[in-house]
């Protein structure tokens, strides 16, 4: 697995040339770090290996050894002698040894690939014209590298369910199936829910769910990403878009702290999946299904799309212009919010630190399903810490700023995103307060905001956020935001801007990154934005490590051992 | 074709199992010396019966023919995880029905042979996992193992000894790939028997339950039983060097009398066995081919010559009679003894439609997992389906042989051969059968209805 760091190299010689490659490694894996293409259907990095497809077929052999004294034997000219296995072996279950030598491209190597990619076409219902994983599908691409490119089958075809509902969200065509089992596998090692199985046997084995027995966990989808046909579709995106229209963009998913990276897929400015990025370090291949769901909230019924004053209508600028003047010179309180972006959370604290305001944020809080869904519901609790915005680890209420408002400590609300009201403000200590508020979605607190500032979702615009283990990583903008809307980081710059005195900040990234490698004792202080961009970069948290964080042991998480009290 | 007497049985195994005053009941066994070998085993170090086994150089009878000593050794007893030893009782290769026999007529046989192996390894839990159709047999042997615990040579404290071995019977569910022993061994554990990957994952280190896990046949089992009897070396002396032992061999097809005989290994050829000791084809008919080692074993023509070099660097010049029977005898000609399934077939066979009921076989039997054995056994069935159904073309044979190459040699396990060497075979040496179907589509009106 590319994932485990293995510091010890041994030589292989692959088909003629010496390499070298991690002690362990699988040959699927080890030629691929060489630029070689093993072809392979059932093998997955991130699942137990089945060796069950036979596309990976290839010549192996090792270094031959006298039975009893245990030395090389030496071929006339003094290399090694090599003794082959008679076989082809699969290269997903054959691991490296010193001096072994592998064939990729042999005669026979390409005939195995040949009669397997043949096989697997003979019962298969050559559907394409009507199949969503056309574009994306492993049958499409191999048959075209490695098949023979006519049939010879006349025979009829196995008839198999075609459309069959393995679940709320899964879709299955038994006949395009390739039995390479790896949703079942899946399903067993990940998810920890054992309900796909095989019935029936030999070609007319059907893949199905248990009786009784639905494919409805959380992460259920991730079968149709790893499916490597179109054997299992998402119901969601079924039929809606031919994937080679699609544009992608890396993104982070926002459902919670776990940071799973991900692709947006849209088509002229219109989203249409989300799916997994592979991350060995963070979320394998894997996401959550709800996380999947979320780009629907772009264009939901409570999206804010223009700015308000006193809910009337209004241009940005005069919204911007009216928040300044309710919040200049007063005594702000400031609620951040552990959804915005690193960069956000800076700058928002910028205005606080030089308004001399007081800071509020809250956390988001369920339970942890101890794989890829964290307690902690917000991608970017860890972000507020860094920036500035809080020392302490938010409550899931704001019971405090209720407080501050009820003794009168504070003049004017800046508030992003939250839902005052949910999170137990008195509402009768909101009266007379003027509330200046940005966000995306209307809530009880942008219904009585004096002035309502339209903002953009994680999809719309570019950002850091730092996930439960620390990683800070960068998701990029996937498609425009509505008409007139301007990034949050443009609001927060033209506020700041006009709050104070102090050298001005411009509202990109790359910009507020320098500015945040300048604060002293950052833990920021050596990683540029370009490294952040390149790969997840893991940040010091040692500053931390006393907070009572509430996310559990979960794949790729290990929680910070506090010493109890 | 041959003017010697006809070659005497030498009964090992099957000694008692046909005497009219002999029945399955321990006390039967008892009268005759059974369990006498358990009680002088546990008086050996579990080495030594080992190094017994292997000096006997007994090999397995459930098809592969791998030197079972040798096997044993290969069990992986540093690991410290349990021991477990399974009988292979699932004899479904076509033409087979030796195992039956010793189930039904002499399981204690069978019992004692696996407590001594039991012992040899340190299994503390053994089983014989049995093919769902042997309802009978499993009832006989389910009883044979009670009265075997009752007293004492089974289960707790086997012979007052501190060693303990439970054994159990468990039913298959009518599958043959639950022969292949790490799908017996999945199945076991409650699983689709879907055969393992090897590497990693071989028996006798990573078998049932990922702990060390001897497979060894019923045959092979109750030979360790008389191994202990005379010594591995005396063992050694029975049939030929290599090829020791006696074996039953099932005999089926167009004889005047087939069945079960037990020879030593070598003891007779081919030609003996069909017309001395099977009283030769019926009347009028005439030898076409034989499959000599159940129906995944390469079939052979009548009038095909064998020759080369035997092992023992002797030439060798035979035809099809001249086979020796025992392990290394019709390897020498290309095929392999396997289960010891002869399948005898007279002129009035129609190659293509034989080949048709046996690619129905492998194609209905495969258990599905890799890509290769799935598609191409069922193809194959397809082709020669549509063979015998008047559609033959010219391009057939050639076809056929190439999705059985496409197989062998490319699967998880050894179903892939045993799918692909039958049609390898017919192709090779009835290739004109083949090509005649094309201009003579029509079935003869003797034919029986295809599988
Ligand atoms: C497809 C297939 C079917 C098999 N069926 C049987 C069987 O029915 N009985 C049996 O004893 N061995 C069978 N075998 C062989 C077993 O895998 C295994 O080699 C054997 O049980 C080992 O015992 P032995 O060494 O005593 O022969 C089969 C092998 C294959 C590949
Ligand atoms: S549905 Fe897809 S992933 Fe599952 S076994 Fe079939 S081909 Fe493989
Ligand atoms: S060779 Fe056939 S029977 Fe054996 S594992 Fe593969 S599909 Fe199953
Ligand atoms: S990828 Fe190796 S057998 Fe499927």
């Amino acid at each position: 697995m590319i994932s485990k760091k293995n510091s010890k190299v041994v030589p292989i010689v692959l088909d003629g040339k010496e390499v070298e490659v991690p002690e362990g490694m699988n040959l699927v894996d080890a030629a691929a770090l060489h630029g070689k293409e093993i072809p392979h259907y059932c093998y997955h990095p991130q699942l137990s290996v089945a060796g069950n497809c036979r596309m990976c077929l290839i010549e192996m052999g090792t270094p031959m050894r006298n039975r009893e004294t245990g030395e090389a034997i030496l071929d006339d000219d003094g290399s090694p002698r090599i003794g082959w296995v008679p076989k082809p072996v699969i290269g997903c279950a054959t691991n490296v040894s010193p001096g072994m030598h592998v064939k990729t491209e042999s005669e026979k190597v390409l005939g195995c690939r040949e009669g397997v990619m043949e096989f697997l076409l003979v019962n298969h219902p050559l559907d394409c014209p009507i199949c969503d994983q056309a574009g994306e599908c492993r049958l499409q691409e191999f048959a075209t590298d490695y098949g023979r490119g006519y049939s010879r089958f006349v025979e009829r075809k196995n008839v198999k369910p075609k459309r069959t509902r393995l679940g709320p969200r899964v879709t299955l065509d038994d006949e395009r199936c390739i039995l390479c089992s790896r949703c079942i596998r899946f399903c067993q090692e990940v998810p920890k829910d054992d309900v796909l199985g095989f019935v029936d046997r030999g070609s007319f084995s059907t893949l199905t769910c248990f009786p009784g027995r639905e494919l409805d966990n959380n992460y259920s989808l991730n079968t149709v990403d790893l499916c490597p046909v179109g054997a299992l579709t998402s119901s969601d995106f079924r039929f809606k878009m031919r994937v080679w229209f699609l544009k992608d963009a890396d993104s982070i998913c926002p459902e919670s702290s776990a940071g799973c990276n991900t692709t947006v897929s849209s088509r002229e400015g219109e989203l249409y999946r989300i799916t997994p990025r592979r991350n060995d370090l963070v979320n394998d291949s894997w996401m959550p299904d709800s996380g999947r769901e979320l780009y629907k909230s772009v264009k939901s019924n409570n999206r804010i799309l223009s700015s308000r004053i006193d809910q009337n209508p209004c241009t940005a600028d005069e919204a911007i212009i009216e928040s300044i003047r309710l919040l200049e010179g007063k005594k702000i309180g400031i609620v951040g919010s552990c959804k915005s972006s690193l960069e956000e959370q800076f700058l928002l604290n910028q205005i606080s630190l030089k308004t001399n305001a007081v800071n509020f944020i809250r956390g988001h809080f369920e339970e942890d399903d101890g794989i890829l869904l964290s307690a902690d519901r917000t991608p970017n609790l860890r972000g507020a810490l860094i920036s500035g915005f809080t020392q302490n680890y938010p409550k899931d209420n704001l019971v405090s700023l209720s407080q501050a408002l009820d003794q009168n400590q504070l003049d004017v609300l800046l508030v992003i995103d939250e839902d005052l009201e949910a999170a137990q403000v008195d509402i009768a200590n909101l009266e007379g307060v003027p509330i200046v508020f940005i966000g995306t979605h209307t809530n009880s607190t942008s219904n009585r905001a004096s002035v309502v500032l339209p903002s953009l979702t994680t999809f719309e615009k570019s950002g850091t956020f730092v996930n439960r283990s620390f990683y800070a990583q960068v998701f990029r903008q996937a498609v425009p935001g509505p008409a007139g809307v301007l990034p949050d980081l443009s609001l927060l710059s033209r506020l700041h801007n006009g709050l104070t005195e102090d050298e001005e900040i411009s509202p990109d990234q790359n910009s507020v990154w320098k500015v945040m490698n300048n604060v002293s004792g950052s833990v920021l202080k050596e990683i540029s934005l370009t490294d952040v961009r390149k790969d997840a970069v893991l940040l010091d948290s040692s500053k931390w490590s006393d907070l009572p964080f509430v996310e559990s042991k979960a794949l790729h998480f290990e929680p910070a051992t506090k010493v109890e009290a | 074709m041959s003017n010697k007497s006809t070659p005497t049985e030498r009964r090992i195994i099957l000694k008692n199992a046909d005497d009219p005053n002999y029945s399955n009941k321990i006390s039967c066994y008892l009268r005759e010396g059974g369990y006498a070998m358990l009680k002088k085993s546990f008086k050996m170090k579990p080495e030594e019966i080992g190094a017994e086994v292997l000096k006997s150089g007994v090999r397995g009878r459930g098809g592969a023919g791998f030197p079972a000593g040798m096997k044993w050794k290969f069990l992986d007893r540093k690991s410290g995880k349990p021991i477990y030893l399974i009988c292979n009782a699932d004899e479904s290769e076509p033409g087979t029905f030796k195992d039956r026999q010793i189930i039904h007529k002499d399981p204690h046989q069978l019992i004692e042979g696996m407590m001594i192996a039991a012992y040899a390894i340190q299994a503390k839990q053994a089983f014989i996992y049995i093919r769902a159709e042997f309802f009978e047999g499993a009832r006989i042997l389910e009883s044979a193992i009670d009265e075997a615990k009752a007293k004492g040579f089974c289960g707790d404290k086997i012979l007052g000894s501190d060693f303990s071995c439970d054994l159990v019977v468990h039913r298959g569910a009518g599958a043959y790939i639950c022969g292949e022993e790490t799908g017996l061994i999945e199945s076991l554990e409650g699983k689709r028997p879907n055969p393992r990957i090897k590497p990693p994952y071989f028996p006798a280190v990573l078998g049932l339950y990922q702990c060390p896990t001897i497979v060894n046949n019923v045959e092979t089992l109750c030979n360790v039983k008389h191994i202990m009897e005379i010594g591995g070396d005396e063992f050694a002396k029975i049939g030929k060097p290599n090829n020791t032992g006696t074996r039953i061999w099932c005999v089926s097809g167009h004889v005047k009398k087939p069945g079960y005989y037990e020879f030593e290994c070598g003891a007779l050829t081919m030609g003996e066995m069909i017309y001395d000791v099977c009283g030769g084809l019926l009347p009028g008919r005439s030898l076409q081919a034989v499959i000599p080692g159940g129906s995944s074993s390469k079939i052979l023509r009548a009038d095909e010559r064998f020759s080369g070099k035997l092992k023992d660097g002797t030439d060798f010049d035979w035809g099809v009679e001249d086979i020796p029977l025992d392990f290394d005898g019709p390897m020498a000609a290309g095929t392999m003894s396997g289960s010891g399934g002869i399948i005898v077939m007279d002129d009035t066979v129609d190659m293509v439609e034989a080949m048709a009921n046996i690619n129905a076989f492998y194609a209905h039997e495969s258990c599905g997992q890799c890509t290769p054995c799935r598609e191409g056994s069922l193809w194959m069935r397809k082709i020669t389906q549509r063979m015998c159904d008047g559609g033959a073309r010219e391009e057939d044979a050639d076809l056929l042989l190439s999705v059985a190459n496409q197989i062998e040699g490319r699967t998880i396990c050894a179903f892939g051969e045993a799918a692909a060497w039958p049609t390898q075979s017919f192709i090779a040496k009835f290739r004109d059968r083949f090509e005649d179907k094309v201009k003579n589509p029509e079935r003869k009106k003797s034919s029986l209805q295809l599988i």
